[in-house]
Parts: structure tokens; C-alpha cells; sequence
């Protein structure tokens, strides 16, 4: 099987094992949502048969309670493939809808913040190694050691108590000022890069750091190797040596990490977006839990994952073109 | 072969070690040496002091310093302004000083809850993965690939929302840890897939000792320097995970926690927004970043513990081995 292929199966087999999780929560807890929201419906329609109890929540939370288990599994399975994320107890939307409008913000924040702390963390890194043992060297790993202490949601509290309260530079929440029109004029640009900056600024600081600190060890590793000595002797020029041999084995093994990051830099947000009021998917998922609003919930939690895998999947399947030593499935003995 | 005759295997060392020297050499090996190589680097010998801190505030501060209820001071006391209550106090008059202890002891047993579990699900994982090969190894890997990929503190709030956990602090630990290990049990795989055809494995192999055995005796004792700096990793990703959901109130309580701290100090008094609760707001963010920073050192300087040059240079063993002298 080529790798491509069996990457991409491992993909689809990823969302759909996050969807049978889901199902089991929603449908095999006792005490667990399908039982809430029955207990719900009960206590606030008083004259409702079982029968509309079912199909309501059958349209909240695509789970047809009344078939047998198989047939409710199949059913839901389908339902969310098709995109029908069930209907929000709390708004009445469908969850589709909701969360749709959401996941482009979530993804603009968290993108630029990758790439800039990746950015950033790369340049600092080489520097720092280039120059290893100045008083540079130590005072930047210490508040690399610092800033890799501090969870982002200490440093968004920070800059909203200084920069939106004190400061009155930023704004406190929303994707965007009020009253503008969504689309691409220079004004709607600027507000909602404005509008972002906190969140983006919270998640770049505590990340680069992190960053610095792996590119001036891999670095540092690359500047003794013998293949550089090599290079000089073979009269390269030093800009040469340091992009095309220094600054790409560096960075290769951080791929991994980079992929690890697109995963964990979701979860990062999710916080970030809750104290910056800044309605991404991440802020739906936590006030859903506050208002037990089960559908949207589920409906976060799978389209969060499937956003990660997708992010993995193509770092995964473009490192191969960055490094050709990446070549997998050689056959091993078992023992 | 004759009975009375000993085969070179049965024979006894000349020098035997009396049962005191034996102690005090591994007392040596297991204690001291690694205490030395600790106390030689700065980093370490801060972690250290930080982590013991907390350690003890966490065992001895919570005897001394009175139990957080309202009403211990004024209202909103600023913090360094009166040595009645250093930290100041919150809206309610509760010292800050004691929530701050009295969280850390739930904080540290979520810590070592949360650390054990995942460092202990990658070391199975990943060494019977990479060990056994084929068919194991692939459906030990998918698996760990699904946990890697799927977003672990969405997981985590889901899983909080939905199962009914109480605010056991154990619990907890184990909750946020509960896709972590899947990344340290990749990093092992991969280095054990290194371990595996050395000679001294194959040895083993080749004489019928279990797969158990050979991993427990032959592997992870190499592994050792990546499980213990994961170990330290996942400690911090606990803390920033449990503090981060208490504060969006998500987790469930029944005692006092940073993060809760954090959130009342925002909810209930505008801390962010106000420079009269600043400092109830402050407080407990310090005590999240002293501590993972003393672990993040501990791990940075953990890596010598297990480098065999330094350890011989600190090694004092009681004769036996001759010791090279290392020049430093």
C-alpha cells in the first residue's frame, strides 16, 4: 500500500472514530445527554407523548432513539457525514449553521499564530546558536524558558487587563467592529485584524520560545557535523551553507512538532477565545457546556477534530517533498 | 559433564562486597550521585528549590497558614501591604496567601496522577509496539495515531461536560492526561525500533528470556532520559490544562484551585478591568508560572542525570569499579 493511500485512510478512519466516540457519549452514557434531554422535554412540555419527545430529540441530536442501536449508530453516522450536525437546544439553529460561521475565525487566529511563532522561533533559534554562549545566548533562553512557563491564557488575561481595559488600545471582544459590512474592503480588513491581535499576540508569545529553544539545539547539533566542514572546504559560500545545510536539517525534525502544534494550538484557543469573548468555535463549545446545549457540543468537538486532522494530514503528506529521507514502510521481522 | 565440576558460570567473585558496602553503594548510585550531578548545575538547583517549595507548602504550609473562609481580613487588601495578610485578600476578605496554599495540594495530586498515567500507558505502548512488530505494531499505532490527532483539551471539556466526574483531583490528572501519552509513546517506538537488533537484546532473545523481561530489563532502562522529561512535560501540560478549564469554570470543585481563584477574581470583581482586584488576579497566575517553571529546568537539567560521563565524574562507589577519572 503507498503511503499516500494509507494516510489517507488513517485520516478517515481518525473522523470516523471521533464520531462513534461522540456517539457512544451521547447515546450509551446513562445519565448522559439523550437521558438529559428527555428529562428536560418531560419536565417543561407536560402533555407531550413519548412519541414527540423521541422525534425532538431525534432533531437535535440525529440519534433516532426508538430503533434498535445498530440502526441508531448507522443512522447518525450518516446524518453527520451528510453535514447535519443535529439542531442547537439552546439557539434552535442548526448546529451547522452555528459552528460554520465560526470555524473560519478559529482557524484565521491560530494560523497566523503558528506561523508566526514558528517564524519568529526559527529566526531566534539560529541566532541564538550562531552566537551560543553570549550574553545574548543566555538572556534569550532564559525568557525562552520564561515565556514556555506561561500558559497563553495567563499572558490574553495580561494583555486584555492592560491593552483593552488600561490601555483602551485593543477592543475587549468580537470578530469585528460593529456595524461593518463582511467582505473584503480595507476597513473590514483592519477591524478584524484588530479585533484578532490579542488572541493572536496571547498564543504567539508563549509559543516561539518553545520554538527558539528546539532550532538552537538542532542547530547547534548541525553547526559540528562534518559534512559542514565539508561545505567550507569545498569554498561554499556561507550564505549557501547556512540556508541549504544549516537552516534545513534544523529544521526538519521540527516538522513533527509543528504538526503536534496545529493540534494543541486548537485546544490553546479554545480558552483564548472564551477570554477575549471572540465567538469562534471554541467560545461555542464552552458557553454549549454552560447551557448543556449537548448538540453543539458534539457538533464543536468533531468539526475542532476535523480541522486538526486535516492540518496533519497535509503537513504529513507535503514533509516528504522537504525531506526525501522520509521514506516509510520498509518491512520489519516481527517478534 | 561431572556434577562437582563448575562451570565458569557458577564461579564466585574473589572481592565480595559485605551487605553494608552493598548498601551504601546503591545509596550512592541512586541518591547521592544523581543529588551531586543536580547541585553542579544552576538550573537544576533553582528547579529544585522551587519544586520543594511547593512541595512544602503543599505538606507543611497548609498546618501553618489558617484555612481559606471569608471574612479572614478586609475587603480587597492589597498585596505587600500588611503582614497579616502578604498576598492581600479577595472580595470576601479570604487570604490569599492560604487559597494559594491550599490549592497546591490538589494541584500536586493531580500532577503526579496525571504524569504517572501517561508516562506509564507510553512506555507500555510504545515499547511493545516497536518491540513486537507487525501486526501489534500496527494496530498499537493506529491507535495511538487517533489519540495524537484528535484535539486533546476539546476532548478533555467534552468529557468533563458529559461524564459525571466529581472533583476528585486523581480523576482529574488521569482526565487531562488521557490522549497525552500518545505522542511520548510514538518517540519511544521509534527509539526502541533502534534498540531492538542490538546485540545484547538478541542475546536475551536468543535465550528464552519473555518479552516482559527483555523490555522491563533491556529497553527501558535506556529509555530513561525521554520518559523522564516527558514525565515533566505532562506535569506542566496538567497544570496549564487544569488551571485553564477551572478558570473557564468547566471542571468540577469542591476546594479551593488556582484557576477557580482566577476566575472569581475576573467574575467577581472585575479584576481585569480594575486595579483594586489586580492582584487577586495576579497571585495565582504566578504561582501557575513558578511552578511549571521549576519543572521545565528539572527537565532541561534531567538530561544530564542520565548522561553516563557526568554520572561517573559524581560516582563515588565504594571500590569495585575502577573509575576513570573524567577531567572536567
Amino acid at each position: 500500500m503507498s503511503y499516500v493511500l494509507k494516510r489517507t485512510a488513517q485520516a478517515i478512519f481518525t473522523v470516523f472514530a471521533t464520531i462513534s466516540l461522540t456517539f457512544g457519549l451521547v447515546r450509551l452514557l446513562p445519565g448522559g445527554p439523550v437521558d438529559y434531554l428527555r428529562a428536560q422535554m418531560l419536565q417543561q412540555g407536560g402533555d407531550l407523548t413519548t412519541e414527540q419527545i423521541n422525534r425532538q430529540i431525534e432533531a437535535q441530536t440525529n440519534i433516532a432513539v426508538d430503533e434498535p442501536l445498530y440502526v441508531q449508530y448507522v443512522d447518525y453516522m450518516a446524518s453527520i457525514l451528510t453535514g447535519d450536525l443535529g439542531q442547537s437546544t439552546w439557539h434552535g439553529d442548526p448546529v451547522v449553521d452555528i459552528l460554520g460561521g465560526a470555524i473560519p475565525w478559529t482557524i484565521f487566529i491560530m494560523s497566523v499564530s503558528l506561523f508566526l511563532a514558528f517564524v519568529i522561533g526559527i529566526s531566534l533559534g539560529s541566532f541564538m546558536a550562531y552566537r551560543e554562549g553570549s550574553r545574548f545566548d543566555v538572556s534569550s533562553t532564559v525568557v525562552a524558558l520564561l515565556l514556555n512557563s506561561t500558559p497563553s491564557y495567563v499572558v490574553g488575561l495580561l494583555a486584555l487587563t492592560f491593552l483593552a481595559y488600561r490601555g483602551g488600545l485593543f477592543p475587549t471582544g468580537g470578530h469585528y467592529a460593529s456595524g461593518l459590512e463582511p467582505g473584503l474592503s480595507p476597513e473590514f480588513l483592519l477591524s478584524a485584524a484588530h479585533h484578532g491581535a490579542l488572541p493572536i499576540l496571547s498564543m504567539t508569545v508563549v509559543a516561539f520560545g518553545g520554538w527558539a529553544l528546539d532550532m538552537r539545539g538542532n542547530s547547534i547539533r548541525v553547526l559540528g557535523a562534518d559534512y559542514l566542514h565539508v561545505a567550507r572546504l569545498r569554498g561554499l559560500s556561507e550564505r549557501r551553507i547556512a540556508l541549504r545545510y544549516v537552516a534545513r536539517n534544523a529544521i526538519l525534525p521540527m516538522y513533527t512538532g509543528l504538526m503536534i502544534a496545529i493540534g494543541t494550538m486548537i485546544g490553546g484557543a479554545v480558552i483564548i477565545e472564551e477570554i477575549f469573548s471572540y465567538p469562534g468555535v471554541g467560545y461555542y463549545l464552552v458557553s454549549a457546556i454552560d447551557q448543556r446545549d449537548y448538540p453543539v457540543m458534539m457538533g464543536a468537538f468533531i468539526l475542532i477534530t476535523v480541522a486538526v486532522v486535516i492540518g496533519i494530514y497535509v503537513a504529513d503528506l507535503t514533509y516528504g517533498k522537504l525531506d526525501p529521507r522520509a521514506k516509510r514502510g520498509e518491512s520489519r521481522e516481527s517478534y | 559433564m561431572s556434577r562437582t565440576e563448575t562451570s565458569d558460570f557458577e564461579t564466585l567473585s574473589e572481592t565480595q562486597l559485605t551487605r553494608s558496602e552493598r548498601y551504601r553503594q546503591l545509596v550512592d548510585e541512586l541518591v547521592l550521585a544523581p543529588a551531586r550531578i543536580v547541585w553542579h548545575d544552576w538550573r537544576a538547583r533553582i528547579a529544585v528549590v522551587i519544586i520543594s517549595g511547593f512541595l512544602f507548602l503543599g505538606t507543611v504550609g497548609v498546618r501553618l497558614v489558617e484555612e481559606p473562609r471569608t471574612n479572614q481580613g478586609g475587603r480587597l487588601v492589597g498585596a505587600f501591604r500588611t503582614l497579616e495578610h502578604p498576598l492581600g485578600t479577595t472580595a470576601s476578605g479570604v487570604d490569599i496567601l492560604s487559597q494559594i496554599t491550599y490549592a497546591t495540594v490538589p494541584m500536586l495530586q493531580m500532577i503526579t496522577a496525571g504524569a504517572i498515567f501517561s508516562v506509564i500507558m507510553a512506555t507500555v505502548i510504545g515499547t511493545t509496539s516497536g518491540y513486537k512488530g507487525g501486526l501489534v505494531d500496527s494496530v498499537l499505532m493506529t491507535l495511538t495515531d487517533v489519540l495524537l490527532t484528535i484535539p486533546g483539551l476539546p476532548l478533555v471539556i467534552v468529557l468533563a461536560g458529559v461524564l459525571p466526574i466529581a472533583g476528585n483531583p486523581y480523576a482529574i490528572g488521569v482526565l487531562l492526561s488521557i490522549n497525552a501519552w500518545a505522542g511520548l509513546a510514538r518517540a519511544l517506538r521509534s527509539q526502541v525500533l533502534t534498540l531492538r537488533d542490538a546485540e545484547y537484546v538478541e542475546a536475551s532473545r536468543i535465550m528464552g528470556i519473555s518479552t516482559p523481561k527483555i523490555l522491563s530489563a533491556d529497553i527501558v532502562p535506556n529509555l530513561m532520559p525521554y520518559i523522564t522529561m516527558n514525565f515533566v512535560q505532562q506535569a506542566r501540560a496538567v497544570i496549564f490544562g487544569s488551571v485553564g478549564l477551572y478558570f473557564l469554570g468547566i471542571l468540577p470543585y469542591n476546594r479551593t484551585n488556582w484557576g477557580v481563584m482566577m476566575n472569581d477574581a475576573v467574575r467577581q470583581a472585575g479584576a481585569t478591568s480594575s486595579a483594586t482586584a489586580f492582584h487577586w488576579l495576579l497571585m495565582p497566575m504566578l504561582a501557575v508560572i513558578l511552578l511549571s517553571m521549576g519543572l521545565t529546568l528539572f527537565a532541561q537539567s534531567a538530561d544530564r542525570l542520565f548522561n553516563p560521563r557526568v554520572r561517573a565524574r559524581h560516582a563515588k562507589t565504594v571500590g569495585g569499579d575502577d573509575t576513570d577519572e573524567v577531567s572536567s
